[in-house]
């Protein structure tokens, strides 16, 4: 390993070839601070177009402030972090990029969480000096997403991961100058896109320009209205990020905790989307099944691979992108809208309610649900099996509106039989784990066997191409 | 996505000129430039090939035409009105001259009248400056405008 020993702040360092500034400096405790820079460390992936200069820093023997996230440390550089040219340049930016930036920290929903936010207040920036003309940009709401670009800073991060992690390629940068925004080809609205509503682009959002569709108040709507029933179903991984949002470790699990706050809330049944996955499993298996028993006999025209039909994101991906392929996914509905068709068809009937006057609300994970509720092929005469998906976010934020202490709820169970469900489905979660639930559910059905090794494990995990054999 | 209008002959030579850079994305001004040359302006129908043909996202392209004011996304007039911004004549007065194009065609730099007679477009210097401002009009240049000739000349077409 080549390393190179350079100074940040007075202090000596050795540090690995290629680090930038930015990530040395942090390793000795000192955070400069960044607004376009990202890095997301599980995929190894940097976004470095160095355009907002807030991270600047002085290099000895440099005439110019250089950026700490784009320079590579050298042998015996000499850095200074906080020098009164570095403070007064990093303000100096800080507040041309607040004067073409709206203040509305108090109503933005990305306020608490805004990476502009923590800057200015790092920076304590209490007063702008520079006026001028503020640019305007029309508003887009998708049924996900909505994108408020007058609080764009021109970041690229969304742009990045859209293209080059996501490979969707649905943003760009457009225009020039004070016109330039991140936008879709033809400024066309992002449900007239290509955009499979993954959500990649608003988690990295450094600022409110890129938020989800919040539908906390619809849900409150319906909750007081006395003519509805309102059954909620939580996908498996709410459970575990909701008590984030209420100051607990990452990963606490809260199941009890949170199907108690759920009723506390006023809905009337509180459902584990697991029960549906294993629907969903059982379908696609049957599936795999009826298609290779017809391959096997000769049929040319099925279609195989089968590939799962459990994320709307991907559904719209090869929708888009790959659509002569449309026929090879897995004809199931996702979970979430398996749920939804039963709770409307079999559950109202059992309990004696109307179609129309039950609504389904879903509390997931990610932001594709929110528009596959909106699809059209999951609606009976215009009701929709799912009325809305909620954020795990937007739950947290109902439980802090009705004044809850989370912290201090009791425990409480899913309500029955929808909440019970069998091991199929907590594999569902992991990566390659609707293929093993699967291909578990074709064994049986096809030998008429139960399976006795049940652990596909050859089937799981990431590494790209996966076989098994019996 | 828009349905293709052009001329499936014309659709061939856009595929020819992205093949004569070897569909390759990183060429894309350049194809651009060629595009533009054939069709005189590049509609949205014309970029959705290039990005298929270079395999880049149309998103993509759409930023590369709207970044370089060269690019143009709507045909151009019967009569190409182009007004030097160049150093010389922007300092002997062009923008006031642009400003009165602007209010009598009632358009905006890059746009075309709605009955397809005039489009207005901004260069930079084109050599002329001992006659600056200067503006042309198709072919035929005219020296030393100002503001308050631009009816007038408008009037000879
Ligand atoms: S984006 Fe950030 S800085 Fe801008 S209004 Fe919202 S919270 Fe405030
Ligand atoms: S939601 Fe995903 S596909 Fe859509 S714009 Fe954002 S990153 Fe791209
Ligand atoms: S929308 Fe957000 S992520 Fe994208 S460029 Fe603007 S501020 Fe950056
Ligand atoms: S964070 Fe370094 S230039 Fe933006």
């Amino acid at each position: 390993m080549d390393i190179v020993k350079l100074t940040i702040d007075d202090k000596t360092l050795v540090v690995e070839k290629g680090t930038t500034l930015l990530e040395a400096a942090k390793t000795i405790g000192i955070n400069i601070p960044s607004l376009c820079y990202m890095k997301l460390e599980d995929l190894n992936f940097e976004n470095k177009p160095g355009g907002c200069r807030v991270c600047v820093v002085e290099v000895e023997g440099r005439r110019n402030l250089a950026p700490a996230c784009k320079t590579v440390c050298e042998e015996g550089m000499k850095v200074q972090t906080h020098t009164v040219r570095v403070v007064n340049a990093r303000r100096t930016v800080m507040e041309l990029i607040l004067s073409d930036h709206p203040a509305e920290c108090l109503t933005c929903a990305k306020s608490g969480e805004c990476d502009l936010q923590t800057v200015a207040q790092k920076l304590g920036i209490r007063e702008i000096h520079y006026q001028g003309e503020q640019s305007h940009y029309k508003g887009d709401k998708s049924p996900a997403i909505i994108r408020d670009m007058d609080k764009c800073i021109m970041c690229r991060r969304c742009e990045t991961v859209c293209n080059e992690v996501q490979t969707v390629g649905v943003l760009s940068a457009i225009n020039r100058g004070f016109e330039a925004v991140v936008a879709p080809a033809f400024e066309m609205d992002l449900d007239h896109s290509t955009c499979t509503y993954c959500g990649q682009c608003v988690a990295v959002c450094p600022t409110g320009a890129l938020t989800e569709r919040d539908y906390t108040w619809k849900v409150i709507e319906a909750l007081v209205d006395p003519t509805k029933t309102v059954v909620v179903q939580t996908a498996p991984a709410v459970r575990a990020a909701l008590g984030e949002s209420f100051g607990m470790e990452p990963g606490t699990l809260v199941t009890g905790k949170m199907v108690t706050a759920l009723r506390k809330l006023g809905f009337d049944y509180v459902f584990d989307t697991d029960f549906a996955a294993d629907l969903t499993i059982m379908e696609e298996g049957a599936e795999i099944l009826d298609r290779l028993s017809k391959h096997l006999s000769g049929d040319k025209e099925v279609k195989l691979p089968i590939l799962t039909s459990c994320c709307p994101g991907w559904v719209s991906f090869l929708e888009h992108n790959f659509a002569d392929m449309k026929d090879v996914p897995s004809t199931a509905k996702s979970p979430q809208q398996m749920f939804g068709a039963i709770a409307k068809s079999y559950l109202a009937k059992k309990l004696g309610v109307k179609r129309e006057d039950m609504v389904v609300v879903s509390v997931m994970p990610c932001l594709a649900k929110k528009y596959e509720c909106t699809r059209e092929e999951f609606s009976v005469n215009g009701d929709p099996d799912v009325n809305m998906s909620i954020s795990t976010r937007e739950l947290a934020q109902l439980i802090r509106n009705a004044n809850i202490d989370f912290k201090q709820l009791t425990d409480e169970e899913f309500d029955n039989p929808m909440g019970e469900s069998t091991g199929a489905s907590v594999i569902f979660g992991t990566t390659g784990g609707v293929i093993e639930a699967a291909v578990r559910t074709a064994y049986e059905l096809y030998t008429k066997k139960e399976l006795k090794k049940v652990d596909f494990e050859e089937l799981r995990g990431m590494d790209g191409i996966r076989q098994a054999t019996g | 996505m828009a349905s293709v209008k052009i001329p499936d002959t014309k659709v061939q030579e856009l595929k020819a000129i992205c093949q004569k850079f070897r569909n390759d994305g990183s060429e894309l001004i350049n194809v651009l430039h060629g595009a533009q040359e054939l069709f005189g302006y590049l509609p949205p129908e014309v970029q959705e090939i290039v990005a298929d043909e270079l395999n880049v996202s149309l998103a993509h392209v759409y930023g590369v035409v709207t970044f370089y004011s060269f690019f143009s996304m709507l045909p151009k007039g019967k009569h190409p009105i182009s007004i030097c911004m160049g150093t010389a004549c922007y300092v002997r007065g062009a923008e006031k001259v642009l400003d009165e194009f602007k209010k009598l065609l009632k358009v905006k730099v890059g746009e075309t009248t709605p009955d397809g007679k005039y489009s207005l477009s901004c260069l930079r210097c084109v050599g002329a400056c001992g006659l600056a401002p200067v503006v042309t009009i198709g072919e035929r240049v005219y020296g030393r405008v100002a503001a308050g000739d631009v009816k007038k000349i408008l009037g000879e077409y």
